[in-house]
């Protein structure tokens, strides 16, 4: 079975109804694809595939065949996104950073606080809260941090 | 060179954000095993009969009888089998190991247990075995309660089991090494670990160690179940003398592992007619499940805090944690508090609700002030920030002016003022004698703590005191991953006392190396001298006085301050609520990196709006019904309000650079804040979560 | 038991006449998305070991009208319901139904004939055919059949569709009458329904519930209180004996059936004249 992953030409053996997760973790060594759930609810373990975020824990990796994948390793070491997490703080523990980084870049020009929320609903953080994850994205997008929202006061 | 008080590059790196950074997942080791745990399926009985319906070939297989030397659990008290013998207490009790070298294989051997069960308890108010009771008494109660120039005022309030729900479910690695053992694994608290490993063990196996690796989320969850499992992974790495994983699935860390107390706590108050308190009896009830952990601590917590923020000359709290046959209940950021403050502060509107008056005036009459005495008998410092905290919070969110305006309408809003001790209580700190450990390197120093970072950063912290205690370069200050064979034992990662206490240690570290140093950079000394290792103990303030058989005194070295106010809209169709806007007012001392302290609040004030409206533990015949993130549901981007989150400072003398604790505080909040804003529309809620068909049913009442 | 994936077979699909005629030779549970395969088979549910692929079939994912018929190819994602123009004019509440079933990334994956084919009774997008009569075309190496929605279930899980058919796509006729849609979730997003309500405001009113019985059911009783000028109150009344929900983790009977009737209220009244 052939894929393109991270830009690269790939071919896998083995069953085609394994979980791409485990396919991208266990045999191409992508451990940056991270399970949380194992049934689609965390967004974890968000991918690309043909440039749409999807949840690699629900996907039976025969499904991939011919198409284009990007994990968190795609990206590269230094998007400028993955910087804005960790100023950010939007990545506490950063097990849900992988798979929240990837769900934004499906993002348009110029986002809404209303947009992010909606394009990161998929995806689960137990640590922030999410409003520096808001925080980040919005940075990358060039967006200001929305009117009135978390106004952080030190006295 | 200052790096306190600024939101400064963290020491995590750029791991985390690029999949580099790993967890215990994503770590093998050369012929590695994957273990896998036999849970009972039933709340209480006896094993009959274990059957292996499956070809054995190739599988370790240990049960109760491969226990090197003792099979319990050394927490604070040794009840807990790491394997269940012949009697089983509660659903998902562990019974039997097994490993093999195939995850699949090993997920999908059958085991058959036979049991004779047994009638099992799960209403805690029915059992009769109570593992910790505590009295605190201030005052006259009784007599209190009798006068007839007051109003007495009754309630209970409940909470229900809240999980933790960390990312990352718990895992560890097991592997053996050169006559002993080392344990990777996703933890709170590596020492730990390795003291109910000596207990597993004993003297047969001495060189043990704990690596901590990233960790994805612990809130208390990750405190004291991973003893247990890394148990699990060594007795079977021991039988197999080949390194064995155990990583939970989500469902059987939800089912299995510890979550918090549900509590019942009864309030009875006497209030004069303008509001003043007289006397307060407190009744708490946790339910600690079948088997000890750290119920004893919880409800010590709990009870301290069950009187609220507030000054009382007649106080007396009674708390119990009893056994139902129930998984154990454990840590969870609060550790009781959240519980007992949530009673409180409804209660507080109740009572301003039945006498008639502003509950804003009536915490403004009887909210601690410095030289105030609580409820255990401390007078508390310059440092009690009750007062502030509520101004600032009724001010910025001009709370009168909505209160009034939205009167008939959907929407609501509603405050909770509340404290939360940091360290350890009464003695816990000076008992515990923690260390810390600062060692030069040829560029510049080391911090070698086993505190762990699991997200709050105490990595970036820690750098920070010592970056300005000793006064050289940020970026010369190196974290040591904890190992603790390494590092120095800080004691656990809990309770708000990473940075206060941990803090303050290599604070002093930091003096005393600055003096040895003698002017020198750290590199200069290095080079000409050679190594050096300062290592100090924790030495809480010299005025503490606490006894412990009696409850009384200074309970806490300080507290943190928060007042919460929620604004919401209640669906009067769906008994839905929607939270709009969060205004999280906080005084913790001071934030040593702001933008890490706002996140422990945003996160901390999240999982308190889950624990208040949606986070419901369904239990059915003892075990979680519910154990999915599909149907246990925890606050997404879209359930979360705006976040308006307010740092205060009012600097504690005993801790680094004035800081006190502040992981546990903002979850003490939200529940009584939201529940106090339903108040306003009519809605008479004493009990979270208050979903919706829970609401459905207040609102129909 | 989790179902282990090495009992598992997944067979591709490269076009429709072949999906047909290996549904035709061997016994294969076609799947889409996969949204719920995976989920089944860590729940220990799942029947089914061998699989058909036929998310490749790209000519099953068409919008398109035919005469006035809306026809929505099966593979359609939610999110393509979403953002699809015909979709919007035609059936504006089955985008809205969209975009309220679980997150982006389930959205992207999940089809409109795998929430048909699924059975859930808490499908999201289901409760929208039924209101509007949505009609299922099955189609097998024998020929097509047209099923309507509101005959497709004949219990739990259970469907009219043979093991050798495949659902090709859904027909929606012209709808007269404002639609109106409401999704009550554990959650605001990401949501498993507790009670949805899809239903079209005309003089015969057309009225379905989800996650209150073991399928998606239209409510007849009611229906005809309302067609023939009965009183909302009345047909409150009416609905609160004709829906029996139950108890399970997610919510309770009480709370669905209330809901329920607070939920044709508001319809009614959001959607009365003026």
């Amino acid at each position: 079975m052939q894929f393109t992953l991270n830009g690269s030409k790939r071919e896998i053996s083995g069953n085609s109804a394994a979980r791409l997760i485990d396919v991208l973790r266990e045999e191409c060594l992508l451990t940056g694809v991270k399970e949380g759930c194992g049934e689609g609810e965390c967004g974890a373990c968000t991918v690309l595939i043909d440039g749409e975020p999807v949840c690699s824990c629900i996907i039976p990796a025969g499904q991939v065949e011919g198409a284009d994948v990007v994990t968190i390793e795609g990206l590269g070491g230094n998007h400028p996104l993955q910087e804005l997490f960790m100023n950010e703080v939007g990545a506490q523990c950063g097990i849900c950073t992988p798979g929240m980084i990837m769900a934004a870049m499906k993002l348009g020009d110029a986002p809404t606080l209303e947009d992010v929320k909606t394009a990161l609903a998929g995806n689960l953080c137990r640590c922030t809260g999410y409003s520096a994850i808001y925080r980040a994205v919005l940075k990358w997008k060039g967006m200001p941090e929305p009117e009135n929202a978390d106004k952080m006061v030190v006295k | 060179m200052s790096a306190v008080g600024i939101s400064v590059a963290r020491k995590d790196g750029i791991g985390k954000a690029t999949g580099a950074a790993r967890y215990a997942d994503d770590i093998v080791f050369p012929e590695m095993l994957h273990g896998r745990t036999i849970r009972s399926t039933i709340p209480r009985g006896r094993i009959k009969s274990i059957r292996y319906d499956f070809d054995t070939t190739g599988f370790t297989i240990v049960d109760y009888r491969d226990v090197p030397s003792k099979n319990a659990v050394d927490l604070m008290s040794q009840d807990q089998p790491f394997l269940a013998e012949h009697e089983v207490k509660h659903m998902a009790e562990p019974i039997v190991l097994l490993a093999h070298e195939d995850k699949e294989t090993v997920n999908s051997a059958k085991v058959v247990i036979e049991y004779e069960e047994q009638e099992p308890l799960f209403d805690p108010e029915k059992s009769d075995v109570v593992f910790k009771s505590v009295e605190i008494v201030k005052g006259d109660v009784d007599a209190a309660l009798g006068r007839d120039d007051v109003v007495i005022i009754e309630g209970t309030y409940t909470t229900g089991l809240q999980e933790h729900v960390y990312i990352e479910p718990n895992g560890v690695i097991a592997v053996p090494e050169g006559g002993g053992i080392a344990i990777y694994g996703s933890v709170q608290c590596p020492f730990y670990v390795i003291k109910a490993l000596r207990c597993l063990l004993g003297s047969a196996h001495p060189n043990v160690r704990v690596i901590q690796t990233e960790t994805g989320g612990g809130f208390g969850g990750k405190e004291e179940y991973p003893s247990m499992i890394a148990g699990h992974a060594v007795m079977l790495a021991l039988k197999a003398g080949r390194p064995v994983k155990i990583i939970y699935d989500r469902e059987e860390d939800m089912v299995a592992t510890t979550k918090r107390h549900p509590s019942i706590v009864r309030h009875r108050t006497a209030v004069t007619a303008a509001g003043k308190l007289i006397a307060m009896d407190v009744d708490v009830i946790l339910d600690g499940g079948a088997y000890v952990t750290l119920s004893p601590t919880v409800l010590s917590r709990g009870c301290i805090h069950a009187a609220g923020p507030y000054s009382c000359d007649n106080t007396r709290i009674r708390g119990k944690a009893v056994f139902t046959n129930t998984p154990p209940n454990g840590a969870f950021r609060g550790f009781g508090a959240p519980q007992t403050e949530f009673a409180v502060e409804v209660h507080m509107e109740r009572i301003a609700e039945q006498l008639g008056i502003d509950s804003i005036d009536l915490r403004r009459l009887n909210a601690l002030r410095p030289g105030d005495i609580t409820a255990t008998g401390q007078t508390l410092r310059d440092d009690c920030s009750a007062h502030m905290v509520l101004e600032e919070a009724v001010r910025r969110t001009d709370f009168v002016k909505k209160r009034e305006a939205w009167k008939g309408t959907n929407r609501a809003i509603g405050l909770a003022l509340f404290y939360h001790g940091a360290g350890f209580t009464g003695a816990g700190e000076k008992n515990l004698k923690s260390k810390a450990r600062l060692e030069l390197t040829p560029t510049g120093v080391r911090i070698a703590v086993g505190s762990t970072e699991i997200g709050q950063g105490t990595r970036t912290m820690h750098a920070q005191i010592v970056t300005d205690a000793l006064g050289i370069p940020y970026e010369t200050v190196e974290v040591a991953q904890p190992d603790t064979s390494k590092v120095a034992d800080s004691g656990p990662t809990v309770a708000s006392r990473t940075c206060m206490v941990v803090g303050k240690i290599l604070e002093e570290c930091s003096h005393e190396m600055k003096e040895k140093l003698g002017g020198m950079s750290p590199a200069d000394y290095y080079a000409k001298n050679g190594e050096l290792t300062i290592e100090r103990t924790y030495e809480p303030p010299d005025w503490i006085q606490w006894d412990d058989a009696l409850y009384r005194g200074d309970a806490y070295a300080t507290y943190g301050w928060g007042c919460d106010v929620a604004e919401l809209e209640f669906d009067r169709d769906t008994f839905e609520v929607k939270p709009i806007r969060l205004t999280a007012v906080q005084e913790f001392g001071r934030p040593i990196h702001p933008a890490l302290a706002r996140g422990q609040i945003e996160g901390g004030t999240a999982q308190g709006l889950g624990y208040a409206l949606l986070e419901k533990v369904v239990m059915r015949n003892g075990a979680m019904a519910n154990g999915q993130l599909t149907n246990y549901v925890i606050p997404t981007t879209l359930d979360m309000p705006e976040m308006d989150v307010v740092m205060m400072e009012n600097p504690y003398p005993g801790g680094p650079f004035g800081a006190k604790g502040l992981g546990e505080l903002p979850m003490d909040g939200p529940a009584p804040a939201v529940v106090n804003a339903l108040r306003q529309l009519g809605i008479d809620v004493r009990d979270i979560p208050a979903t919706p068909e829970h609401l459905s049913n207040c609102a129909v009442a | 038991m989790k179902t282990a994936v090495s009992e598992m077979d997944l067979r591709r699909a490269t076009s429709l006449d072949e999906a047909l005629q290996i549904l035709r030779d061997e016994k294969r549970m076609p799947i889409a998305g996969a949204t719920d395969v995976y989920v089944a088979s860590n729940f220990g549910t799942l029947v089914q070991r061998q699989f058909l692929d036929i998310w490749a079939l790209d000519e099953l994912r068409t919008i398109a009208k035919r005469d006035d018929t809306l026809v929505i190819g099966a593979l359609t994602s939610y999110t393509s319901l979403m953002q699809s123009h015909l979709v919007n004019e035609h059936v504006p509440m089955l985008a809205r139904a969209s975009g309220l079933v679980g997150g982006v990334q389930i959205q992207n994956r999940g089809t409109l004939g795998g929430n048909i084919a699924n059975g859930s009774p808490a499908a999201d997008g289901v409760p929208v055919l039924s209101a509007v009569d949505a009609v299922v075309v099955l189609r097998s190496v024998d020929g097509e059949r047209r099923v309507g929605i509101n005959e497709y279930y004949t219990g739990y899980r259970k469907t009219v569709m043979r093991p050798d058919e495949l659902i090709i796509a859904i027909e929606i006729a012209p709808i007269a009458g404002k639609q109106w849609f409401r999704k009550v979730g554990t959650r605001a997003a990401q949501a498993i329904s507790k009670v949805v309500m899809a239903a079209v405001r005309s003089d015969k009113p057309r009225i379905a519930f989800g996650s209150v019985a073991p399928t998606i059911v239209r409510v007849p009783q009611t229906e005809k209180i309302l067609a023939s000028g009965g009183s909302i109150d009345v047909a409150a009344y009416v609905l609160s004996r004709e829906l029996k929900p139950i108890d399970d983790v997610r919510s309770t009977a009480d709370y669905r059936l209330r809901v329920s009737v607070n939920l044709l209220r508001r319809f009614w009244a959001d959607t009365a004249d003026g």
